[in-house]
């Protein structure tokens, strides 16, 4: 039952080396990047504990369930809990190859280790208003890496979102505010068992509605996103990787985990109100993608449209589509990182990520392109890649279950997102140099870490199998809610 | 009481929109400021008002006999208070830094082509 809270506390307590260690860059990366290792570690241990005896339940301070904080883990939380592992490294090797001096000497690797500490707790708790003290937590490391800048572009993009986040972070609040009233308890699984006499209070939608738009902000579906297009690529890419990564897929886990739990048996209107913002996320997203000249936006606009993939498949609600989503999110969580990091790469090289001032860079950097020709290629859905896989399960998904019309959306945005990266690989690694020089190294930790990434892309696509197979049994246990509440509230009538 | 304190919050709610949707930086910070206090308000209002019956267990006795106040939301709106004082503060020290590097106060000159 320990493993459960190592994946908090480890980076809580890197942070707090990190923030005692003398300020040497060296010594800074060395210790980021070991607590990270760790964190990996204990995820995996975590992982290994829930695939054999089931969902884990640890009680802090031994107060039993309804009444103190719970910590479970089940399948999906224990699988995201690895990937936020697998982020951590990949973004301490990063640092390895330089990080803005005053970002380093201003807090940068203890803040990267405290929104890791958030972002697996928001993943790891039972408590709805634990989650809450999990996502301010992660919110406000975020905050602080997106304005450690004087530059006015980041400026005023950390202030609109950090001005966006706070509002969907006291939409939160009131939800929970009205829960707590009409149920009297913000445990999670007590809450699944009870919700039925919320629901005959009528309250219930209304909380659905305040639920669904404040992490509707906080994942970025359609009409809510566009905060997201608007900060994302004005950090230092490797920021950018880790907010890209992991922060956006928080809102959906949370999305996946109050429909399982709360809202299965929901009047059908909300399943189309969620299906309808998640067409429009898909087609907006991929649409707005296709007229970006800048690497970095292009990027972000094919984040906030892959999205609606893994919410679409949520509001199918079938164990194939939610298996689906789960295996989505966590190819895309390994993608969306790497080429995030592709594009730190660019930035090296070429001091800007804006396609007309890249190309050339199969024949200048080889290995460079080789590498990122994985994640790119991954991310279009080309065969026998991850990203291929995912939206395959999600189309058999959408189609078994008679959802024709969204199956046709997922492969018409399938289609825009081979176009949008094909023009990205097209435009700025295959095309012929056009007098563009290199004006330095791509950055040999940044190529491992790449490598490395593009690595774990390859193994899920090898593995797809069985790895899906994971996915489904995550996906059946988030469907059979009762084993939740039993593993929670064991003893408990 | 629940009713004064309903209409408190929903003024403090609508107040706070109102002047998120104004174009000054000061007036969106102070939108959120009212906004967050109408939500803690929400939560002390939504878990119930039980006035001069603190929880505390009476002596001799060994359980809580209702009516008495359920400590819950003052703790979930003690710890909203702490993080929304902290991210006020925050966005004060941020909007000054957007003043002084924009040289505006205006939302709308915010992220306008130049």
């Amino acid at each position: 039952m320990r493993a459960l809270v190592l994946p908090i506390l480890i980076p809580l307590t890197t942070a707090i080396v990190l923030l005692l260690a003398p300020k040497q860059p060296r010594l800074q990366r060395r210790i980021a990047l070991a607590g990270s290792v760790m964190l990996l570690a204990s995820a995996l241990a975590l992982f290994r504990q829930v695939d054999a005896n089931g969902i884990q339940v640890l009680n802090l301070g031994d107060w039993p369930a309804p009444f103190g904080i719970t910590l479970v883990a089940d399948l999906l939380s224990a699988m995201l809990a690895v990937a936020v592992g697998v982020v951590a490294v990949a973004i301490a090797g990063s640092a390895f190859a330089g990080v803005d001096p005053r970002r380093e000497t201003y807090g940068y690797h203890p803040l990267v280790q405290i929104l890791l500490m958030g972002v697996s707790g928001a993943f790891l708790t039972g408590d709805f208003f634990n989650l809450y003290v999990w996502f301010e937590v992660m919110l406000v490391a975020s905050f602080v890496l997106m304005a450690l800048h004087r530059n006015r572009a980041q400026v005023e993009a950390a202030f609109k979102y950090v001005t966006i986040n706070l509002i969907a972070s006291s939409i939160f609040l009131t939800a929970l505010g009205l829960l707590y009233g009409v149920a009297g308890s913000l445990n999670m699984a007590e809450l699944a068992l009870i919700w039925p006499s919320v629901r005959s209070t009528g309250l219930d939608m209304v909380l659905a509605a305040l639920f669904v738009v404040a992490f509707s902000i906080k994942a970025g579906l359609f009409p809510l996103f566009f905060w997201l297009p608007a900060s994302y690529h004005t950090p230092p890419a490797v920021v950018g990787a880790l907010f890209a990564g992991l922060l956006t897929k928080v809102g959906v886990y949370v999305l996946l985990r109050i429909f399982t739990l709360l809202f299965q048996d929901a009047p059908p209107a909300l399943f189309t109100l969620l299906l309808a913002m998640s067409v429009a996320t898909m087609v907006v997203g991929l649409v707005a993608a296709q007229s970006e000249p800048d690497f970095r936006r292009i990027l972000s606009f094919n984040l906030v449209g892959h999205i609606g993939y893994t919410t679409a498949s949520l509001s199918v609600l079938t164990p194939a589509a939610l298996a689906g989503a789960i295996f989505y999110v966590l190819h895309h969580i390994v993608v969306i990182t790497n080429l995030f990091i592709v594009s730190a790469v660019l930035l090296r090289l070429r001091r800007t990520t804006e396609m007309r001032a890249l190309g050339g860079l199969y024949l200048q950097q080889p290995v460079f392109a080789a590498l990122a020709m994985v994640p790119i290629f991954a991310l279009a859905g080309l065969p026998p890649l991850s990203g291929f896989v995912g939206k395959l399960a999600i189309l058999e998904a959408t189609f078994a279950s008679g959802a024709y019309w969204v199956g046709g959306i997922v492969l018409l945005v399938g289609l825009l997102t081979l176009l949008s990266m094909g023009r990205a690989w097209a435009d700025g690694f295959w095309r012929p140099p056009a007098g563009e020089v290199d004006v330095a190294t791509p950055g040999r930790p940044l190529l491992f870490v790449i490598g490395g990434l593009s690595l774990v892309t390859v193994a899920i696509s090898v593995w797809a199998g069985p790895l899906f197979d994971l996915t489904l049994r995550a996906a059946q246990q988030l469907l059979r809610r009762d084993d939740y509440i039993q593993a929670v509230l064991r003893g408990v009538p | 009481m629940e009713l004064l304190l309903a209409l408190a919050s929903g003024i403090l709610y609508a107040a706070g929109i109102y002047l998120m949707l104004r174009r000054r930086l000061a007036q969106l910070i102070i939108g959120l400021g009212l906004l967050s206090n109408g939500t803690n308000l929400l939560i002390f209002t939504a878990g119930g008002l039980t006035r001069g019956h603190p929880p505390v267990v009476p002596e001799g006795a060994d359980a809580l006999v209702p009516p008495y106040a359920d400590p819950v939301p003052q703790a979930l709106v003690l710890t909203a208070i702490v993080i929304g004082f902290g991210l006020l503060a925050f966005l004060l020290v941020l909007a000054h830094r957007v003043h002084a590097t924009v040289g505006t106060d205006d939302v709308d000159e915010l992220g306008r082509e130049r």
